[in-house]
């Protein structure tokens, strides 16, 4: 797979590798036989598509990959960085400079305007704020436009918009300020068939203006063709 | 930077909630505007009380206590334990150390107001509050024998006007049944109020006190040994005694002298007190009892500070899907735990600005009405430091009390993963 770097604002970045994943393994509970997960290796603006059935692990992997969760066993290197070597500070850091994340629902903050919930990553990490261009504001209207949020709602409370407007601001979120890896964990399905695939495009196109990667969590078979990578997680324990 | 966001994350949090926070914040203002209202006024009200006398430097009454002394001359509770000689009196007149006297002789009642019988140097040398002297609302000070002059109080209460004639009792009692009836009093003037006792007096020459009691040695009136006021006109009325004298001295390093050698004078027993120490025993009298109003306003403060935490930790469970997200974008718990400690103080804060505005906006509005009614003087004043330090330990207070929510929530947001709610 090509990574194309259309976007010059990211040709600098040195990372060759989004997400690379070894021997990893996790328990909830000591006396269960650890989750043990398949290696991962997705290149630096490339896609994965992860799917499985409830109790696989899915939300596991993504907070082992959050660096929410240690694991037990194996490393979790993202943009070549081992997350778990890294303190809890500096980890909760990382996550804020190169990781855009979506939830399935309650993506947004309630009281903030849809603007002020685009920005927030910007607040977190200077890093994602200086790759803004050419101000905060100025990119979050130009994702909230892409991402086809009708202007007089930016400064609206997001609590009175559309499911599919929200998780649409969720992705104009985890977008701004261009992060390495956006993790989004069954975004679309709450939204109905037209919506979800036009969610998806606009997700994708954007990600991949910015030269990010998407790991993309569902159980919905259907999306698999949107992705260059596929992954099926089984739920094994050693 | 982060701290900007916080910020920023905690107003816009507070102002989503704003319907229930505000109710709270009312709480808040009110229980902080009663503690500093109170602590306020105590300030005010011990300075009106330790200034009911001012300028007097020495208390000269018969062989008493000192509370006793000051509380049957000065607040007109209790009576005098005997009286001093006129002759004392005049020699305490001729010593060229006492800048002036004013004598007071008391027993009697004017619908349980007592009755003081002085002279005009009580108008020109007695001073309350910061060094004021009494001033006649309208009409003036005595000169007859049969004039009296109303406190601010007495006028009010009873709705008397210069020129009325009233009957003065005989005793000290609220309801008694021999009245000075054949010598009545007519008013000449009302003295401003000046919040303290002497608004609750009436005031009659030291001749008047002797005319009256003409025909009543027996201590009830005997029938046509009383006078008239004609009879009146030219006899010579000089006491045999007076109950006590307000002394004041030309050179005060002489106080503690003077006071010395009036206690062992060799004449009769006499007893001289300095008015601003037995003031201030008195009042560490009744200190204890505000002391103990202000103790019960600082656990009202409390308990609304507790209503607070309870709203905030109600609240807690709706803020969960928020915290997921903001977790998941990169703050560590304790930004989280910090928006509870910042929403906290700033209520706080807001509820302290709204009491300073609330009790200045009260006290402007009440006090010509305290004053009007009660002749209490309570003016606007810049807080002192007791009063900012107590206002300053709200915020305080608010912040302990905020590590309950922001510690739980910070334990909470540790523990957890990728999307996963905190109620979970």
């Amino acid at each position: 797979m090509t990574s194309k770097t259309d976007s010059t604002r990211n040709s600098s970045r040195s990372t060759e590798t989004a997400i690379e994943v070894s021997g990893l393994g996790f328990s909830w509970d000591p006396v269960q036989a650890p989750l043990s997960f398949p290696d991962i290796a997705l290149k630096r603006g490339d896609h994965l598509f992860l799917h499985g059935p409830s109790g696989s692990g899915k939300s596991t992997l993504l907070s082992l990959l959050a660096g929410m969760l240690r694991p037990d066993t194996g490393s979790v290197q993202i943009l070549d960085t081992d997350i778990h070597q890294l303190g809890a500070g500096a980890r909760d850091q990382f996550r804020a400079d190169h990781m855009g994340v979506i939830f399935q629902q309650f993506n947004l903050v309630p009281y903030l305007s849809t603007r002020a919930n685009v920005t927030l990553p910007c607040g977190l990490s200077e890093l994602r704020k200086k790759r803004t261009e050419p101000t905060v504001a100025d990119e979050a209207e130009r994702l909230l436009a892409a991402l086809s949020i009708p202007e007089d709602h930016w400064q609206r409370k997001v609590t009175r918009l559309s499911i599919g407007q929200q998780q649409r601001i969720a992705a104009a979120r985890a977008l701004i300020g261009a992060p390495g890896l956006i993790l989004a964990d069954e975004p679309t399905s709450a939204l109905d068939a037209d919506n979800r695939d036009r969610f998806l495009e606009l997700l994708l196109n954007l990600a991949h203006r910015h030269n990010t990667s998407v790991l993309f969590v569902s159980h919905d078979q259907s999306l698999a063709r949107h992705f260059g990578n596929q992954l099926e997680l089984r739920g094994d324990r050693t | 930077m982060k701290a900007r966001l916080a910020l920023t994350l905690a107003m816009a949090s507070l102002w989503h909630r704003k319907k229930v926070l505000a109710l709270v914040c009312l709480t808040l203002t009110l229980s902080v505007s009663l503690l500093l209202g109170i602590q306020y006024l105590r300030t005010e009200v011990k300075q009106s009380f330790t200034s009911t006398i001012s300028g007097t430097d020495l208390i000269v009454g018969a062989r008493s206590g000192q509370l006793n002394l000051l509380l049957y001359t000065v607040f007109h509770i209790g009576d005098a334990t005997n009286n001093i000689r006129w002759s004392t009196y005049q020699s305490l007149k001729e010593d060229s150390r006492l800048e002036w006297l004013i004598p007071i002789s008391l027993g009697d009642s004017y619908r349980g107001n007592r009755v003081v019988a002085t002279d005009e140097n009580f108008l020109l040398h007695f001073r309350y509050g910061r060094d004021l002297p009494l001033e006649l609302a309208e009409g003036q000070w005595f000169e007859g024998v049969f004039d009296v002059v109303l406190g601010a109080g007495v006028a009010r209460s009873l709705a008397h006007q210069v020129g009325e004639e009233i009957v003065l009792s005989h005793g000290g009692g609220r309801t008694s049944f021999s009245n000075h009836e054949d010598t009545p009093f007519t008013v000449t003037g009302i003295l401003a109020p000046t919040g303290t006792p002497v608004d609750q007096a009436v005031y009659i020459s030291l001749d008047g006190m002797e005319a009256m009691h003409v025909g009543w040695e027996s201590g009830v009136a005997i029938p046509g040994r009383t006078l008239t006021r004609e009879q009146a006109e030219d006899r010579d009325f000089t006491p045999d005694a007076i109950t006590a004298a307000f002394v004041g001295i030309e050179r005060q390093v002489l106080t503690f002298r003077i006071q010395r050698e009036i206690n062992q004078f060799a004449g009769e027993p006499l007893s001289a007190i300095l008015p601003g120490v037995a003031l201030s025993e008195l009042w560490r009298l009744m200190g204890q009892f505000e002391r103990a109003l202000l103790g019960i306003t600082g656990f009202v403060v409390i308990t609304s500070l507790i209503g607070l935490i309870a709203v905030l930790l109600t609240l807690q469970a709706q803020r969960a899907h928020e915290i997921a997200v903001l977790r998941a974008t990169g703050a560590s718990p304790a930004l989280i735990a910090s928006l509870y400690i910042l929403e906290c103080v700033a209520l706080a804060l807001a509820a302290c600005v709204l009491a300073l505005i609330i009790g200045m906006a009260g006290l402007s509005l009440a006090s010509p009405w305290l004053l009007a009614n009660y002749g209490l003087q309570i003016s606007l004043r810049p807080l002192t430091a007791t009063e900012w330090t107590l206002l300053a330990a709200v915020p305080v207070a608010a912040f302990t009390v905020a590590l309950i929510p922001a510690f739980g929530t910070w334990r909470q947001s540790r523990r957890l993963g990728f999307g996963e709610a905190a109620d979970q």
